[in-house]
């Protein structure tokens, strides 16, 4: 009795949430959503090599990410952009998956750098990873390192994908 | 003010027959060859003359004649006359069995760059307070990087 | 006394206070009793890899580690590659790496002052750091055309010669950052917050940091007058006139303190720099032999050096060299070892922030959980450099 209640809860449950994404996936809300969502991209604290010193500048007064929204902050919890700041070594890759897995959806990896491209100047080393082996990078950003302006257009390419393409992903529902 | 040459006499007296070999480079080295069952002594006898840190130790690979090298550079922060130059102190082991006593407890500062010796060019350290991987991954288990014989991709016709 | 009583903390490597690196802390209570840094999250194997490369290609290869202080350890290896070489380069080429390498130390210095002042939350001082870093950061790019991995420094001289205009730049920039310094002394230095979270915090003794080896501001802060640029005076040092920053306490707040006032020091070398500076050539006149006659009329005129085809080809003597400089974070030391060939036989390069690793697991334990970020922020530890 009990559980064949709980289960019509359940499956209502599931109904209404199907009914509420059909909404949200409709056109004047969709893109407000996706407009909120483009500018509230938090990057975790994660710096992975030596990018980060650009990364840092990029966040700092002078370039001003935070001007696009761009906040990093300290829990992965709470964020919903994975920085990779350059190689990835093979104890680091590590790392960067546990922290892209523990971040809610929807979620998105921007890879700075040459190094998570194709190896950059450490091509040929033995202890490194490509990005791209381990997480679904969004948007790379060449150079070595990459100046702090291509890291203001790398979030504004973001956020122009996700304005396009739309912002939230809901696999698991489907 | 003490010339190198000076520096070099003094070494070579207070270490006699220790040392089978000491060189004196421009501007500011002096080398010192040594047996490794020596080294641990000889290490003693320089910290003693004032010499109070490591600065770098470094492990070489010398496949054909089966031989790594194991180099550490000395000098001293307290002794302005020491401080001018820097002593490398060699020893060569054999590569099947490339074992020597840790230098940590005459040369605190030596725990870190030994830890990284033994990580990366497999130098074991015996009485070394931890001897445990530093810079690769712990699940390591191909041979020791800086060997020569770990081949890595090289630019050209063969990459 | 049972072992439940410790309590294990892992922090990092996501974590806003750890860097690329973990800690391995065991706690009794609030207090930490043993201190373990796990590091080589970004080892990418730079010795390894200098094997496979010409000596010229190495040029930008070391300068990754250490992004923040570029040019300091590109200089430390040019010395060990030129006394390989058997070649100087001319004094107008001396005087430039000192201007280029005190810049540098200045950027750093206030990248390792922003990032301490994060780290323990005064997000002011961040922000005034990273500002004023990119003036010097300008500068440097004007003289060398990057912002920040410069690769100036070539076997034999420099890459380019002084802009027009550098020196106007050069000292309002300095005037600025002068005025900008009396700031700082209020808001942070002499802060009252500052001051009670690093007086007495991660104290350092002389003696432990002779044994331990420390360097650079680190081993100045605890009393021990050992400055490389008077050691072993290298470039234009010689003919400068500087003091040596050292004060006795060896806590975490003269550390930030000898930091701080090598700022007003190394302002005051780059003045005498543009000063003295000698009129000349800025490669050593065995290449500049090689340019032919019409590159080297442009050149003179745009003051902009095309690198000498033989750079490609460099062919040490047959041995072994090592250098040291003193770079914004401490003694950098390079070691070569050459079989006569293009490529170097051994590559070893031992940075300023593997030198300090030791001094974490020495200070920390006996504080609290909370003095990590204070103390690991003071000793301006670069992990990169470290893990090389
Ligand atoms: S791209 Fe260049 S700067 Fe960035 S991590 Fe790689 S080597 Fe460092």
């Amino acid at each position: 009795m009990v559980f064949s209640i709980t289960r019509s809860l359940k499956s209502f449950g599931k109904f209404l949430r199907r009914i509420l994404i059909r909404i949200i996936e409709k056109r004047p809300i969709r893109d407000i959503r996706d407009w909120g969502i483009s500018y509230s991209l938090w990057p975790a604290h994660f710096t992975t090599a030596c990018c980060g010193a650009e990364f840092a500048a990029a966040s700092a007064p002078r370039f001003d990410a935070e001007r696009f929204g761009f906040l990093p902050f300290t829990s992965a919890r709470q964020c919903n952009v994975v920085f990779i700041e350059g190689t990835l070594s093979r104890k680091m890759a590590k790392a960067a998956r546990m922290v892209f897995e523990q971040m809610p959806e929807p979620k998105f990896v921007i890879a700075m750098g040459a190094c998570p491209i194709d190896g950059g100047i450490f091509w040929n080393s033995y202890n490194i990873v490509l990005a791209h082996n381990i997480l679904p990078v969004d948007v790379y950003i060449p150079g070595c390192p990459p100046r702090p302006e291509a890291v203001a257009r790398s979030i504004m390419m973001l956020q122009d994908k996700i304005k396009k393409m739309g912002g939230a992903k809901y696999d698991e529902l489907k | 003010m003490m010339s190198l040459n000076e520096l070099k006499e003094m070494i070579e007296k207070e270490l006699g027959a220790l040392a089978f070999k000491v060189d004196s480079e421009a501007p500011n080295l002096i080398i010192i060859n040594v047996e490794a069952p020596n080294l641990f002594e000889v290490a003693f006898k320089l910290n003693h003359m004032g010499f109070d840190h490591v600065k770098v130790v470094t492990g070489t690979d010398y496949p054909i004649e089966k031989k790594i090298e194991l180099v550490y550079h000395v000098s001293s922060y307290t002794n302005i006359d020491l401080a001018k130059v820097i002593i490398a102190l060699k020893i060569r082991l054999d590569k099947s069995n490339p074992k020597v006593k840790s230098l940590v407890k005459i040369w605190p500062s030596a725990e870190y760059l030994e830890r990284e010796t033994y990580d990366l060019v497999g130098i074991i350290f015996e009485d070394h307070p931890k001897l445990e991987r530093l810079l690769l991954p712990s699940d390591w288990d191909q041979i020791p990087p800086l060997w020569k014989d770990f081949k890595i991709k090289t630019e050209g016709i063969d990459a | 006394m049972s072992e439940d009583k410790f309590m294990q903390v892992l922090i990092g490597p996501q974590h806003p206070g750890s860097g690329h690196m973990r800690f391995i802390v065991k706690m009794d209570g609030d207090i930490i009793s043993e201190f373990e840094p796990d590091i080589g999250y970004v080892h990418r194997a730079v010795e390894k890899i200098a094997e496979s490369k010409r000596y010229i290609q190495i040029v930008p290869l070391v300068e990754r580690p250490i992004l923040a202080d570029t040019a300091n350890i590109n200089l430390g290896y040019i010395l060990a590659l030129e006394r390989l070489l058997g070649i100087d380069a001319p004094p107008r080429a001396q005087y430039l790496r000192t201007l280029l390498a005190e810049i540098n130390r200045i950027h750093s210095h206030l990248y390792g002052l922003g990032i301490h002042g994060i780290m323990i939350g005064s997000s002011t001082i961040f922000m005034w750091c990273f500002a004023d870093r990119e003036i010097w950061i300008e500068l440097a790019q004007e003289l060398t055309g990057a912002r920040i991995t410069y690769s100036y420094m070539i076997p034999g001289g420099v890459r380019r010669d002084l802009p027009n205009g550098f020196n106007e730049k050069l000292s309002k920039a300095i005037a600025y950052m002068e005025e900008r310094l009396k700031d700082y002394e209020k808001i942070f230095i002499n802060n009252p917050v500052v001051t009670a979270r690093l007086i007495d915090v991660g104290i350092i003794k002389k003696d432990d940091a002779i044994k331990l080896g420390i360097v650079g501001p680190n081993l100045r802060a605890s009393g021990v007058a050992y400055d490389v640029r008077k050691i072993e005076p290298y470039c234009a040092y010689p003919e400068i006139d500087f003091d040596i920053i050292v004060r006795k306490e060896g806590d975490a707040y003269s550390r930030v303190l000898v930091r701080f006032e090598e700022i007003k020091q190394s302002m005051k070398i780059v003045k005498q720099v543009v000063e003295k500076i000698p009129s000349g050539p800025i490669i050593n006149e065995s290449y500049l032999k090689l340019i032919p006659p019409k590159l080297r009329e442009k050149a003179e005129q745009t003051g902009i050096w095309k690198m000498p085809a033989i750079f490609i080809n460099l062919k040490p003597r047959k041995g072994e060299a090592i250098s040291r400089v003193e770079a914004g974070r401490g003694e950098v030391t390079h070691y070569i070892v050459s079989d006569g060939s293009p490529n170097p036989y051994r590559f070893r390069v031992v940075t300023p922030s593997f030198r300090n690793l030791i001094a974490f697991k020495y200070t920390m334990p006996g504080h609290r959980l909370a003095d990590i970020p204070a103390i690991y922020g003071s000793l301006d530890y670069f992990p990169p450099s470290a893990d090389r």
